[in-house]
């Protein structure tokens, strides 16, 4: 990847989850690393954050729920970007998430998921590696 | 001065001992050039009573019961009576709920605690597209009356006192209460409790609002005038700084913005010509316990002091009681962790030691499994044994304030004080909280101490036990408490039945009052009351003041 096109994210929060801490985090350190960063906000729709991540033409989609709403959330974005003919998104999670809901998140498309303790270094190295290049 | 003389040879002394101390650090430093607590002030090698020695006690620190509060609300304090147990809890319906709620005051709990799904938190019904995935999840699922009937069949509320975490809906779940009190044939009078009832901190750092500021503020005012006359035993807000540290803000931050929120609510009742003395007894406050043992027990004595000048000085309360924070507190859901959950049993003894140290009135642990899902029965039960543990084995309840004098503690508490003070003057000139929250300068401070903290768990200046040091192999938990989805179905059920079964005509005339009330400036409580006896559900009645009021559009303070 050259230097010249920066990676770019939607950090987003789907559902009524409130809990917007670790997405700032997150969004910050991305940016820090040199990323472009965009944040919806609370209380989006998949809808929303699909067309959102359309609009803006994001290589990745990061969302953060820490409501145990992720079982229908994170699933239904992935069904409205296939819907979309999407399929050069990397799309990750995060938040509270039962380790024993992982596969099934996994199998409807979501690339990874990080837990609680993970640190944001580890997030940034996942994404430069697993970035699907569409240049 | 006088008193000063032992002091002289204490200098000397002290000059003697650091000179001999430094000449030593070259070969045996200290663990860190620099010690600060999360609030980034200095914490310094010795205290002694020089650090005090300009303090003047009667004013600054003064007499347990007694103005300007520093030392306790009250006069004896545990030695009267424990603070009240009171454990959070709520999941899929109202009946699970309810079975948990005799399981705990079984327990030996003396206080409810009822945590709503988000949904409810957020005015939606279990049937609105909105709620889908939510029913459920972090709290009970309330759509109307019949539920509420329902979490607490069986529990007398003349015997309990009840909290609800509920904001933007806190005049709903309130007469909702009220409704099955007087089925139950217990009067207005009798009931004790609290509604959280705190919109500013929802905007700045919890995310549950609804209305814009200006038509919530109103509800509040609304609700403070009806309790003042109707209910006088309850607790018409609780301010709360919990949320804004678990957001990431610091100590003295979680002081300062609290308190200033506090500011603003006083300042809009005194505004719609409600006196000061009346509602300033009924005002309660809510803080986190997190890991910082003494800045933590500086924290809530720093805040008594301050919120005493500030009803006393700005707004010439003349009830000691209006000068009164009285606080409810949780240990810092934030600090616990997923890799072994088993540390977080004594993770959250330390927090709810300090809570009790800094005179809490009533106190939530944590369970040790919540960095993974919902608490399960066992986990909870620990988490109140270990209060039970303080107040009945440690022997720190026999006198009032034991830390008090500790020449750490005290200094601690003023710079805790006077830094809070600075912020709350900074906001002032900003035009108040409402103003400062707008403008996105609370959520800018949180955020930025946010990332700070976690930069410093990375670059491991803090250490995390569990996470960045004493690391193990373990195996991933199992059997976490689940809450079923079929929950959303049972509830719409419930409320396509409750629909078809009430009176329809009724409920839109209840309605229709409430629309005419908030478009005109009639105290909306009563109007609430006859709308959810009629069996108006609470997304309906959340409803009506959306198409009055507008909904709240969130200030972007990210790039």
């Amino acid at each position: 990847m050259g230097k010249e096109k920066k990676i770019r994210v939607l950090a987003a929060k789907p559902g009524l989850d409130g809990h917007d801490r670790g997405v700032k985090v997150v969004a910050r350190a991305l940016m820090d690393a040199g990323m472009e960063v965009v944040y919806t906000g609370l209380r989006q729709t998949p809808s929303q954050i699909v067309e959102s991540a359309i609009q803006e033409d994001v290589d990745v989609i990061a969302m953060s729920i820490l409501s145990g709403a992720h079982d229908y959330l994170f699933p239904k974005v992935m069904e409205l970007l296939e819907e979309k003919d999407v399929d050069d998104m990397l799309v990750i999670g995060g938040g509270i998430i039962p380790d024993e809901d992982i596969p099934a998140l996994k199998g409807a498309g979501i690339a990874e998921v990080f837990g609680p303790g993970t640190t944001t270094t580890q997030i940034i190295d996942y994404i430069k590696s697993n970035v699907k290049t569409r240049y | 001065m006088t008193e000063h003389t032992g002091h002289e040879d204490l200098q000397a002394a002290l000059k003697r001992w650091s000179e001999g101390v430094e000449k030593k650090l070259s070969k045996r430093p200290e663990r860190k050039a620099e010690f600060v607590n999360t609030s980034g002030i200095p914490v310094r090698r010795l205290y002694t009573p020089l650090d005090g020695a300009d303090a003047s006690y009667l004013s600054e620190v003064g007499l347990p019961g007694e103005y300007p509060f520093t030392r306790g609300v009250q006069p004896t304090m545990f030695r009267g009576r424990y603070w009240t147990m009171r454990q959070y809890a709520g999941f899929a319906t109202a009946e699970e709920s309810n079975r948990r709620y005799r399981f705990l005051l079984d327990q030996g709990q003396t206080g409810l605690s009822v945590a709503f799904d988000l949904p409810t938190q957020i005015g939606y019904d279990s049937d609105n597209e909105m709620a889908i995935g939510e029913v459920g999840k972090v709290g009970v699922a309330i759509d109307s009356l019949e539920d509420v009937e329902a979490l607490f069949n069986k529990i007398p509320l003349d015997k309990v006192s009840t909290s609800m975490t509920i904001n933007a809906p806190a005049a709903v779940l309130l007469a909702m209460y009220m409704a099955v009190a007087e089925k139950q044939g217990v009067s207005a009078d009798k009931l004790r409790g609290t509604i959280q009832n705190d919109i500013l901190k929802e905007y700045s750092s919890r995310g549950t609002y609804i209305y814009p500021p200006k038509p919530s503020m109103r509800i509040i005012t609304d609700i403070f005038s009806y309790c003042a006359e109707n209910i006088p035993m309850w607790n018409m807000i609780s301010i709360s700084g919990y949320h804004i540290r678990e957001a990431g803000s610091t100590a003295v931050q979680e002081v300062a913005f609290t308190l200033a929120n506090g500011i603003a609510y006083v300042q809009a009742a005194l505004e719609v010509g409600l006196d000061v003395d009346t509602f300033g007894p009924r005002l309660s406050f809510f803080f986190n316990a997190h890991s910082d043992f003494f800045e933590e027990v500086a924290k809530y004595r720093a805040a008594r002091r301050l919120w005493a000048e500030i009803m006393k000085e700005r707004f010439k309360a003349k009830n000691p009681k209006s000068m009164m924070i009285r606080f409810h507190t949780q240990t810092a859901g934030c600090t616990l962790t997923a890799p072994q959950p088993k540390n977080n049993i004594v993770r959250v003894a330390f927090q709810a030691m300090a809570a009790v140290l800094g005179g809490t009135q009533s106190l939530h642990t944590n369970s040790m499994d919540e960095a993974l899902c919902l608490p399960s029965e066992e986990a909870v039960q620990i988490a109140l044994r270990t209060q039970q543990l303080i107040a009945y084995e440690t022997g720190v309840t026999d006198t009032v304030d034991p830390l008090a004098g500790s020449y750490y503690l005290e200094n601690l508490t003023n710079e805790i004080y006077e830094r809070a003070a600075a912020y709350i003057k900074k906001i002032d000139e900003l035009g108040g909280a409402a103003e400062a929250i707008e403008k996105g300068f609370i959520q800018r401070e949180i955020q930025d101490s946010a990332y700070r903290y976690q930069r410093e768990i990375e670059q491991e200046e803090r250490i995390v036990v569990g996470v960045n040091r004493f690391q193990v192999e373990e195996e991933k938990p199992t059997n976490l408490l689940r809450v079923d989805p079929a929950v959303r179905t049972s509830q719409i059920e419930r409320l396509k039945k409750l629909r078809s079964e009430r009176d329809d005509a009724v409920v839109g005339r209840r309605l229709a009052d409430l629309k005419q009330g908030a478009e005109g400036d009639q105290n909306l409580i009563p109007l609430m009351l006859k709308a959810v006896k009629a069996y108006a559900t609470l997304g309906e009645i959340c409803d009506v003041l959306r198409g009055v009021f507008g909904e709240y559009q969130q200030v972007n303070t990210l790039g």
